[in-house]
């Protein structure tokens, strides 16, 4: 019992944190089929941003790592990929890696590849008790902050003219446009809310880590990419879903495996990756309309 | 009449495939002008051409007096001109009802936009009774209904359609048709392809036979019909000289 409530916690809040990143990164690719690698230097931005006003109220701090991640994601938009729009996949996959590369040697060359200390909110690396079980509150907070994003960007994309015009724009960009939708508007909105994603990663995981350092994103980022392959590319309750099963596995193989074999987690999470996707290849909910682009 | 729509000299070429070479029309406010032709003569690529979609190798095409030949897509709406594609393009993971409020994407007078959707949704019941499902799920001949209702929806000045009557059952095409003659009454000026050209002509007030490319004849539909050249224009026979 006090094992699976741990169990359970650890696997919600690392799902939810996969699952946000999944989703920024799928918001992006759904509407211009980009690949965005440079997503993981949205979160480190934004945790460096966090270090930087550490000391500040936390909702200076938290304001400055949304300013900063959702500029960095309208800005690299702006000159990075918007001139590529046209470009096939690769080619805008490859200017990815490259903008994701520049800027975090940006970053060593600035800020050094040391990783700094932070301690974002202090007041959740406390322990709270469920029954007899002690958990993280930081992990609950994690969870709930998770849980409410995720249905404000539901209602969002369901409710809302602008979601509609996103979600039709996903579908199928040259209809929706020839509807009225119009492409900056809808880009550089999924662009800014992949960054205030980012933020919202940057803050909990930096809370859980405790560090920053050039590459903090990095692995985040490549998990998250692998749950949007899993939950199907360019279907966003794929990604979210995606990004869930693999914060449960992981977990689970963590706890589970024998001891001598938990180094190699990953190396088990990936062979099940390939397993899942050599019965599904398009993934668990493949998205509509993949090869149409703009 | 002043006109809508003045096309002149319009070439598309696709890689080597020329598509249309010197093609003139005009279209004038208020009028139904069709285009008839027989397959790959050129009718979709002038629609696509007109609407933004593909970039004229030469020629121009004037709305309303302006030169709108290769401007941003989604300027097309915006000055009054709605394209209903050939073929299904329906929003196929959205709501019937979504596709319908996509089609008011540029309008912002709410209150009309939901009586006239109510209005749609009374002249093509199945819109009605599938509303919440999602779009991919209906029937061609039902996309096609959805299609032009939201094409509708954007209160276009021209509304161009591509092969309205296709897979729709006989009943269904005199709805479709007695709606763009309805539409055409509230002053929206309609261009529409077809390769039905009976039906075609019994609406159109002028027609124009597209074939490789180029305006073979054109006229007013009452006196095309009768005209013993018309079938040689349709079907290309002039060109390969008339042996029919
Ligand atoms: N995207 C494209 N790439 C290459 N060639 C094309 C393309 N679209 C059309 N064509 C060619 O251009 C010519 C005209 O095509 P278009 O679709 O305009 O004909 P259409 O009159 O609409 O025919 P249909 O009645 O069959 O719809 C055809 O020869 C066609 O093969
Ligand atoms: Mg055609």
């Amino acid at each position: 019992m006090n094992a699976a409530i741990q169990i359970a916690v650890d696997a919600m809040s690392l799902g939810g944190l996969y699952a946000l990143t999944a989703l920024g990164i799928g918001l992006i690719f759904s509407v211009m089929r980009l690949a965005n690698f440079a997503h993981a230097e949205l979160v480190t931005c934004a945790a460096y941003a966090l270090f930087a006003l550490s000391g500040q109220p936390l909702v200076m701090a938290f304001s400055g790592a949304i300013v900063v991640a959702v500029a960095l994601a309208v800005v690299t938009e702006r000159i990075a990929f918007r001139p590529l729009r046209r470009a096939d996949p690769t080619t805008m996959m490859i200017a990815s890696f490259t903008v994701s590369m520049l800027i975090q040697k940006l970053l060593v060359f600035t800020l050094g590849s040391r990783p700094k200390s932070l301690d974002p909110v202090p007041m959740l690396s406390q322990a709270v008790s469920i029954g007899p079980t002690q958990v993280s509150l930081l992990k609950l907070v994690t969870i709930a902050v998770c849980a409410v994003l995720l249905l404000a960007l539901t209602l969002f994309l369901k409710r809302t003219s602008f979601g509609l015009q996103m979600r039709a724009a996903a579908e199928n960009f040259t209809m929706a446009q020839l509807t009225g939708v119009r492409a900056n508007a809808v880009i550089v909105v999924a662009f800014a809310l992949s960054g205030g994603l980012a933020a919202v990663v940057a803050l909990l995981f930096a809370a859980q880590s405790g560090f920053v350092q050039p590459r903090l994103g990095v692995p985040l980022m490549i998990t998250a990419f692998v749950a949007t392959v899993i939950g199907g590319m360019g279907s966003l309750p794929g990604a979210v879903i995606g990004g869930l099963l693999v914060g449960v596995v992981t977990t689970l193989l963590q706890a589970y495996l024998p001891p001598d074999l938990r180094p190699f987690r990953e190396a088990f999470l990936f062979a099940l990756v390939i397993l899942a996707l050599l019965v599904r290849p398009n993934g668990l909910f493949p998205a509509r309309g993949l090869k149409e682009r703009i | 009449m002043t006109a809508l729509l003045a096309i002149e000299g319009l070439a598309v070429s696709y890689g080597r495939i020329s598509a249309l070479r010197g093609v003139s029309l005009q279209v004038d406010s208020g009028e139904i002008v069709a285009i008839v032709g027989p397959n790959g003569a050129g009718k979709s690529t002038l629609l696509s051409c007109i609407a933004g979609l593909v970039r004229p190798a030469a020629g121009v095409i004037r709305f309303r007096g302006d030169a709108i030949a290769g401007q941003p897509l989604e300027r097309t709406v915006r000055r009054g001109i709605a394209l209903v594609p050939e073929g299904r393009h329906v929003f196929a993971g959205l709501t019937v009802l979504e596709n319908l409020r996509l089609g008011a994407t540029i309008r912002t007078d709410r209150a009309r936009v939901a009586s006239e959707i109510d209005a749609y949704m009374d002249l093509f019941p199945i819109l009605a009774d599938r509303r919440h499902a999602p779009a991919g799920t209906l029937s061609g001949g039902e996309q096609q209904m959805l299609v032009i209702a939201r094409g509708l929806l954007s209160n276009p000045a021209l509304l161009m359609l591509d092969e309205p009557s296709l897979g729709l059952a006989p009943r269904i095409t005199d709805q479709v048709y007695d709606l763009i003659e309805s539409v055409r009454a509230r002053g929206v000026t309609v261009l529409l392809v077809e390769q039905n050209a009976d039906r075609a002509l019994r609406s159109a007030d002028r027609t124009y036979v597209l074939n490789t490319g180029a305006v073979r004849l054109s006229g007013a539909s009452g006196d095309l019909r009768g005209r013993p050249d018309f079938e040689a224009a349709y079907f290309g026979l002039d060109l390969v000289g008339g042996q029919a």
